[in-house]
């Protein structure tokens, strides 16, 4: 309604439009059937009223009411009610039906689609713009737009047919609701644009207030560490009083639109009383006639509304749906192989690798490395330098530019994602725990195993002391706040170890660990390494110091490699990093 | 609700305006059917042009008039609302302030910040239709009740007959279907916090080759969901068609009677028409008071929470200001900082965060506190500024209980450098002067170079520069000085650092340690951290293992014999205390 549209977005939104009836797919009977059956509800709807007009004419005074015509008219209007009543009904059970099952088979798609898109599309996108589409969206789309059809469709059947019953009973008040329409628009139109600019203002101050309450509220503690309570209590009463100016004016003229329609749609109602009055006079309309065009003008606004309100709904509809098929069409992950990787010892060749993010900028080029079954390799190196990238590349997250990645000799292009990754274990620095319990969590992945064998790998890690004290032990309840960063990370771990796979990947396992109890899981990370391929990403040196092969990294290279005790020697880039880290520790 | 209610105790007249004003236009609404009867019987059947233009004007008298109660009415119900929701706001940011941290802990801040944004808001839009609506719509159905019987009674006893059928339709599927409704909306939720996991988790799920089940669950979950929102679309299906019926079958009862007593000449033809109008505009209300308790309803719920909310009461307690206590003074020997067999436990935890601790730190001591993840390291400082009341035993400041000092007397004293480091928004003077008020900016520079950040604010622009929320405009390790600095600020007599220092590198950490060497002689240090290195210097070192006190004493007396302590220095130097570790394997 809004504005004018141009070409490109109508050619687009006729595309979207297009996308969502595909969606609606196996339902598209019913969303025709709806269309259908709501179109003769609208006109059942309205013959309703013309047949109690006509009866009314019947009845014109004492001794002269014709009993006939009142009956046959009355019956004839109880089996309109009636097809009109199930139509209705059937067109409610039909959308509830079509939207639902639309809504659900939309989901169904967005998850499938959520698990095998590549990571570079995840990466890119913030979840929780994804979760709005995929919840919010979806809601919106339904609503908005298979909804919004019928609503359409009826409310223009409503208009046209309103406007032909009154046409044939008398068209000079016909002529004159008509002619008197656009002064409800205008009136409309006025009061929206006000309103318009008095939430804008609104939206503003609020949005200032919203930003104060999270920073204060969020971080109560300081506040209080502080013993600012009155204080911010004080600045805060200044926002809300502004707010408080703002938000009265904004529901004052939002609240105004209906009771101006109204307003004028009763002055409509008044012109045709007047007129319906003088017609009955000169003979040219009953009193049944005039109160057939009474009923009709009374309600004539309300499918214009409608169709308005429904038309932005639309648009809104539409934008959504754009964004949510963004999400559904995006190009899914590159075939992959169709050999099962079996048996591996943990053999790990990277040859020739170049990867980057963005083809502008090159980041990690001719990488060629050789992890030996069993063997230990550190990586290091300053933020940014591609540790995290080599992950990426190992798990085959990202697929490489150039080169290749092989495990056991097998390119893990010629092999399944699951039957590769189900030989690592692997652990990052960003925890991942979800609602559900413990055990959910620290068996994810291995469900089957009894509870001894988690609870002594829980011990192991240590995460079993502050489990025991959890209510319900493994099977307590718990959302991510519930624990701290160091805690996430000990579960992280135990899941990572329940495993016992071949190849272990740690990126940054323990950065928010201390070093007393990482020394100690790094025992149990010994263990469990014995015999495994294992890759590490670490910032804390002592953490690496016993790697087979430390990879000292800088922007996508590495600049140095060998032993622990060799690098030191070498008195490289190794070494610098060595020193600063110890450096001050010796004070004194 | 009647805790809430207080809140718009200013605007009781508002209260009362609002909801008459609506009643004066829902007045002229009633009157139209009579006018309208009056031009067919007056004007048409006498041929009085005059009576119909006179009831013409009238008709228009009673549109304007209509709208204009109707404004007026708005305005009073927008000031009154938005005045309710701005106290309500207000009080409760109010009551935020003085809760303790156990309250702050159990309610969460995300909660918190929810009730105070669109619960508010909901809550806002409830009070407001409730006053412009809530009154009208049942005015209406009840007054073209009473108006049909002043027209004739055997006719108006449809009337009387219809509404409670209709009511008893509209509101046994609303009341229904609220309970039904509040499940889908938990479904929903539970479907968006699944798509988020997925997302979020998107790495491990795949590493573990989870993604099939996860698809599986979300199918479950999705199908579930579908499942609930047919069930109540079909209960809400039946809502129009029956209404619909009830209202046209009434309909046909009164014309049909209509007609048998105008045949009889105890009614006119006009007063049949006024009766059929009189039934138009009952169903139009109705279906409008549904919708309105639907939203009124989601409102309560809101309310509720609201409500409970502002219902909690701090649990701390502090004794009247009459009482107060003074500390003793700088040349009493009380001790700073004693706790005497001291436990805790949190509110709602299974086990005890800190067991039997005593130990005692004189005035001017620099105090470090050691200990692994979950050790019970920040729950020991947070029991000396009394953010928590210890469960067991007493901790004293300056000779006195904690639970001595009148409400904000103690936190006066004490300078505390939380964990997390949190500017607000505003300017870095905005953000030292939480420490004190009225600090001059001798006083701040002095601060900042004592916290190593007078380069850092000197290069955004001095003391003015802006702080933007969150602090996002200066870097981790910025923004843990400034809050260093903040804290010096105050000139505390206790000053606490919970691992305020872990963002910083190991020379600037050691720097900020040699210049709080160079405080006050009085002022009572807590050093907290992982880092051996940080608390080596201190006068005494507390060696927290699980939530007891491992060891007590200075670096050389643990060294020698607190196993403990002994394995955090290995693991961190094991070049230098490899050796010395009792637990040999801990020099890998």
């Amino acid at each position: 309604m809004k504005g004018k549209l141009d070409k490109k977005t109508l050619a687009l939104q006729a595309a979207t439009l297009k996308k969502v009836l595909g969606a609606v797919g196996s339902h598209t009977p019913l969303l025709v059937l709806s269309l259908f059956l709501s179109a003769a509800m609208a006109v059942l709807q309205l013959l309703v009223p013309v047949l109690f007009g006509d009866t009314i004419d019947a009845v014109i005074g004492t001794g002269a009411v014709d009993f006939e015509t009142v009956g046959s008219l009355l019956l004839r209007a109880g089996i309109l009610i009636a097809c009109a009543a199930a139509a209705s009904w059937a067109v409610s059970l039909i959308n509830n039906r079509l939207t639902f099952r639309t809504v659900r088979d939309i989901r169904a798609r967005a998850i499938r689609q959520i698990e095998t898109l590549p990571l570079s599309y995840l990466d890119s996108h913030s979840s929780g713009d994804i979760v709005q589409r995929v919840i919010g969206d979806v809601d919106l789309l339904s609503d908005g737009l298979l909804l919004g059809f019928t609503q359409l469709f009826s409310g223009v059947v409503t208009i046209v047919v309103t406007i032909a019953v009154m046409f044939l009973r008398d068209f000079r008040i016909t002529l004159l609701v008509l002619a008197m329409t656009p002064v409800s628009f205008l009136v409309a139109g006025f009061i929206a644009g006000h309103t318009f600019s008095m939430f804008r203002e609104q939206t503003a101050v609020r949005g200032r207030q919203t930003a104060m309450i999270g920073e204060i509220v969020g971080n109560e503690k300081v506040v209080k560490a502080f013993g600012r309570e009155e204080k911010c209590s004080a600045e805060f009463a200044v926002l809300n009083e502004e707010l408080q100016k703002k938000s009265q004016m904004a529901v004052f003229f939002s609240s105004l639109t209906n009771p101006s329609t109204r307003a004028v749609n009763n002055v409509i109602y008044a012109a045709v009383a007047l007129l319906g009055a003088f017609r009955i006079l000169s003979g040219g309309l009953t009193v049944g006639g005039l109160t057939i065009l009474l009923h009709y003008a009374g309600q004539y606004m309300k499918p214009f509304n409608e169709i308005s309100s429904v038309i932005t709904e639309l648009q809104n509809a539409l934008a959504c749906a754009a964004r949510l098929f963004d999400l559904i069409e995006a190009e899914p992950e590159v075939p992959e192989g169709p050999a099962e990787l079996v048996k591996v010892r943990g053999q790990v060749t990277l040859d020739g690798v170049d990867f980057s993010y963005d083809p502008e900028k090159p980041l990690i080029e001719g990488f060629t490395y050789e992890a030996r079954p069993g063997s230990m390799t550190a990586i290091v190196g300053p933020t940014g330098c591609g540790k995290t990238t080599l992950i990426n590349l190992l798990m085959r997250f990202y697929d490489v530019d150039a080169g290749s990645i092989r495990v056991d000799g097998a390119d893990v292009r010629s092999v399944t994602r699951t039957s590769l990754r189900r030989h690592y274990g692997m652990v990052l620095q960003d925890t991942w725990i979800r609602g559900g319990t413990v055990r959910d969590n620290i068996a994810f992945g291995s469900e089957d195993l009894p509870d001894e064998e988690i609870i002594r790998a829980a011990r192991e890690t240590h995460c079993w002391e502050f489990i025991r004290r959890m209510p319900k032990g493994l099977y307590t309840e718990i959302r991510e706040s519930d624990l701290s960063q160091g805690q996430k990370q000990l579960m992280c771990i135990t899941r990572a170890m329940l495993r016992r796979p071949p190849m272990l990947i740690l990126d940054e396992a323990t950065s928010s660990i201390d070093t007393r109890t990482e020394l100690q899981i790094r025992e149990a990370f010994a263990r469990l390494m014995e015999g495994r391929t294992s890759f590490v990403v670490a910032h804390r040196l002592s953490t690496i110091r016993d790697a087979d092969c430390i990879l000292v990294m800088r922007d996508g290279h590495v600049l140095e490699q060998g032993r622990h005790e060799q690098l030191l020697a070498a008195g490289g880039f190794y070494r610098e990093l060595y020193d600063s880290q110890f450096a001050g520790s010796e004070e004194e | 609700m009647k805790a809430l209610l207080v809140y718009l105790r200013r605007y009781r007249l508002e209260c009362v305006l609002a909801p008459a004003f609506k009643l004066l236009e829902a007045l002229a609404d009633l009157s139209v059917p009579l006018v309208v009867s009056d031009i067919l019987k007056r004007g048409v059947e006498a041929g009085d042009r005059s009576v119909i233009w006179a009831d013409f004007l009238l008709l228009v008298f009673l549109a304007v008039a209509g709208v204009g109660f109707s404004f007026t009415a708005q305005w009073f119900a927008a000031k009154a609302s938005v005045g309710f929701a701005t106290n309500l706001r207000q009080a409760m940011f109010d009551r935020i302030q003085g809760l303790s941290y156990t309250e702050l802990d159990r309610l969460g801040t995300d909660t918190l910040i929810t009730r105070m944004t669109s619960d508010i808001n909901q809550v806002q839009n409830g009070v407001n239709l409730a006053l412009r609506l809530l009154l009208r719509s049942p005015f209406i159905v009840f007054g073209a009740m009473i108006v049909a019987f002043t027209i004739d009674v055997p006719t108006a006893w449809i009337f009387a007959g219809v509404i409670p059928l209709l009511l008893l339709v509209v509101f046994g599927v609303m009341l229904t279907s609220i309970p039904l409704n509040a499940k889908v909306q938990q479904a929903l939720d539970k479907l968006l916090g699944r798509t988020r996991e997925n997302l979020e988790g998107v790495r491990v799920i795949r590493a573990f080759t989870r993604e099939e089940a996860e698809i599986a669950a979300f199918d479950a979950q999705n199908e579930a969901l579908t499942k609930m929102n047919e069930k109540v679309g079909r209960l809400s299906a039946v809502m129009n068609p029956a209404t619909y019926v009830l209202i046209n079958i009434a309909t046909i009862l009164l014309i049909r009677s209509g007609a048998l007593r105008v045949q009889a000449g105890s009614l006119e033809q006009h007063q049949v028409v006024a009766l059929y109008n009189l039934m138009a505009q009952i169903i139009v209300e109705l279906i409008k008071l549904a919708s309105l308790i639907i939203t009124i309803n989601r409102s309560l719920a809101c309310a509720g929470r609201v409500r409970d909310m502002l219902a909690a009461e701090s649990s701390m307690q502090y004794p009247e200001k009459a009482d107060a206590f003074v500390p003793a003074g700088p040349d009493s020997p009380v001790p700073a900082v004693r706790f005497d067999r001291v436990s805790f436990t949190y509110a709602g935890a299974g086990a005890e965060s800190l067991t039997d601790i005593s130990f005692t730190a004189e005035r001017g001591q620099t105090v470090g506190v050691i200990g692994g993840t979950g050790s019970g390291k920040t729950t020991l400082v947070d029991l000396i500024a009394r953010f928590y009341d210890a469960t067991e035993g007493r901790v004293e400041a300056f000779g006195a209980d904690v639970r001595s000092y009148p409400a904000g007397e103690l936190i006066r004293q004490i300078g505390v450098v939380p964990q997390k480091a949190v500017l607000f928004e505003g300017t870095v003077r905005g953000n030292l002067c939480w420490g004190r008020e009225e600090a001059s900016d001798e006083e701040l520079w002095e601060a900042l170079r004592l916290a190593q950040a007078e380069e850092v604010v000197a290069g955004k622009g001095g003391l003015d520069a802006p702080v933007e929320q969150g602090g996002r405009n200066f870097s981790g390790g910025q923004r843990q000085r400034l809050t260093v600095a903040r804290a010096l600020v105050r000139r505390p007599k206790i000053l606490i650092l919970d691992d305020s220092a872990s963002a910083l590198d190991f020379a600037t950490d050691l720097k900020l340690r040699r210049a709080l060497r160079k405080l006050d002689k009085e002022t009572t240090v807590f050093l907290v951290s992982q880092r051996m290195a940080t608390v080596r210097a201190a006068d005494r070192i507390l060696v927290l293992e699980d939530g007891r006190l491992a060891g007590s004493g200075t670096h050389e007396e643990l060294l020698a014999d607190c196993p403990a302590y002994q394995e955090i220095c290995a693991s961190q130097l094991p070049e230098k205390y490899g050796n010395t570790a009792a637990a040999g394997e801990a020099g890998v």
